[in-house]
């Protein structure tokens, strides 16, 4: 069965807003409030073990080609926001936790509970 | 401080900045390896030398360039282009100049290349310069010939003396063969000193008869003769290019390409057979390539170099090559190939880079599942160890080498 972790209150998020919790003695997971969703990934890179959690939480950046194939430059798509690890700049979709630039990879994923007014991550 | 990423999306501020911190992971890495248990040596480190600047230029001797410089420090630096944070997604670029050093007399690029190197486990770095990697694109030659002197006489005097554990390299002002000369018997037997650098973003033949003096002089001293790549955007061939990623992934490559060509097919090799030769900063998909390319065209046009008693791929075999950054192809027996090629377990170092940001962990190495211990602990320290003569007993009085 899993373990419920304790987050904190729901109202102590705001949109885009993360915290991050121990998950045990050497590890903890990264919990985020985005689009209205809630989200859990372990705060561990399966790059080279960055901790993802800690680094900025970014639009997905996209190019501007023209109906003439040509191109018209790059834009920000704030309805894809990436988990972006700090050490190398991995990038991850906050949906589904698996990284943009290729999808074998991807973060721990952790399950939300959101009962009242206290959130809880399984682990 | 507010990151300069925030906006109206997305903020994050930070009170405090950590390198300890920010690695808690490697040494979580560190304690699960058990990598304190034998000696690693980091044979590409850097520190930001342009934050100490203004300490650099007390050592310009020349009255009119030390004018020149405190007015305006940006001549010591060639624009090679680039913007090497990613966006500012790798934070600690932006967050380093809040991290905190003690007041104690210790250079503030020692503590702060302690706390990664205890994090990692990592015993040793050479230290590379940052912005000093582009000097040799200055038009300007004596400009990197004053900068260069100065850079030695402030590592020498107030960044190796703080800590055994942190070696450097002779800076060559490549530039002026005579001057590198100079400074290389200048520098080349000071304290803490192991080997001798070329930056090889520049437009000089490593072949040309000038430099026959500075080599001989390095193989008298038995220290290494290292090549650091780097990348140049503004250099006509890489500027067709429009993404950073392009002229990294290039650039940092085809500078060592061409040196090495030049060295390998101007018998460099057969005239200094003693100076150990190290590649560094380009990775490693690219030495499988050269070789079997050379190999392939001396076999028709052995004529035009007849000073190789060899195939240019053994001569390559011969030399050795710091691991950073990388390749990590999700199929590893690519990775097993290029090792088997450039005989890994003795002529590999491992690198890491750090703080750069494509920075490699000792766990790259590590962790690779096609290496014994042996020839990981070689890697990681061992082979450094026999290349730059080391004495590690102030940490392992036991160590023999494998």
């Amino acid at each position: 069965m899993a373990k419920e972790i304790l987050v904190g209150k729901a109202s102590d998020f705001k949109e885009g807003g993360k915290k991050i919790v121990p998950n045990g003695k050497t590890s903890e997971i990264g919990v985020y409030l985005v689009h209205g969703n809630w989200y859990a990934y372990a705060n561990l890179c399966p790059h080279q073990g960055g901790p993802a959690c800690e680094g900025l939480l970014m639009a997905k950046v996209e190019e501007v080609i023209a109906e003439d194939k040509t191109y018209q430059g790059m834009r920000f798509n704030h309805d894809e926001m990436h988990i972006v690890c700090p050490w190398h700049g991995w990038e991850f979709d906050i949906a589904d936790g698996q990284a943009v630039a290729d999808r074998k990879w991807s973060l721990r994923k952790f399950e939300v509970e959101v009962r009242g007014e206290d959130v809880y991550v399984l682990a | 401080m507010e990151l300069p990423t925030s906006d109206r999306y997305q903020a994050m501020s930070v009170d405090s900045f950590d390198t300890t911190k920010l690695l808690t992971n490697a040494a979580r890495q560190r304690d699960a390896r058990k990598l304190n248990e034998f000696p690693i040596f980091d044979a590409d480190a850097h520190h930001y030398e342009s934050e100490s600047i203004s300490e650099i230029i007390k050592y310009i001797d020349d009255d009119v360039l030390n004018h020149l410089a405190r007015a305006n420090p940006g001549i010591l630096s060639a624009g090679r282009g680039g913007y090497q944070p990613v966006g500012g997604r790798i934070t600690r670029y932006p967050l380093r100049k809040i991290e905190e050093t003690p007041s104690d007399g210790t250079h503030r690029d020692v503590h702060l290349s302690r706390r990664w190197m205890d994090a990692m486990g990592i015993d040793y770095i050479s230290l590379f310069p940052t912005g000093m990697l582009g000097i040799g694109l200055i038009p300007q030659v004596e400009v990197e010939v004053q900068y260069a002197r100065a850079y030695m006489r402030w590592l020498t005097e107030e960044i190796l003396p703080c800590d055994p554990r942190v070696k450097g390299y002779v800076f060559l002002p490549f530039n002026s063969p005579e001057a590198a000369y100079e400074i290389a018997t200048e520098f080349g037997d000071k304290e803490g000193i192991i080997g001798f650098l070329v930056t090889s973003p520049r437009y000089k033949p490593v072949h040309d008869n000038a430099y026959m003096k500075t080599y001989s002089y390095i193989e008298e001293t038995g220290k290494p003769l290292v090549f650091h790549s780097g990348l140049n955007w503004n250099d006509p061939l890489m500027s067709v290019t429009n993404r950073f990623i392009a002229a990294h992934a290039l650039g940092f490559t085809l500078y060592n390409v061409i040196h090495m060509c030049n060295w390998i097919c101007n018998a460099l090799n057969e005239r200094f057979p003693k100076i150990p030769v190290v590649w560094t900063e380009s990775g490693l998909a690219w030495v499988p390539w050269l070789a079997q390319r050379l190999d392939n065209d001396y076999k028709m046009r052995s004529s035009e170099i007849p000073g190789l008693k060899k195939l240019p791929s053994e001569y390559m075999g011969d030399m050795f090559y710091t691991s950073q950054p990388m390749e990590m192809p999700n199929d590893l027996s690519f990775l097993e190939s290029t090792f088997k090629m450039i005989n890994a377990e003795t002529q590999l170092l491992y690198a890491s880079d750090y703080p750069h940001w494509d920075a490699d962990m000792p766990s790259t190495i590590y962790d690779l599942p096609f290496l014994d211990e042996k020839a990981k602990r070689n890697i990681l320290g061992g082979n450094a160890i026999k290349i730059f003569d080391l004495d590690v007993s102030d940490r392992y009085p036991n160590y023999k080498a494998a």
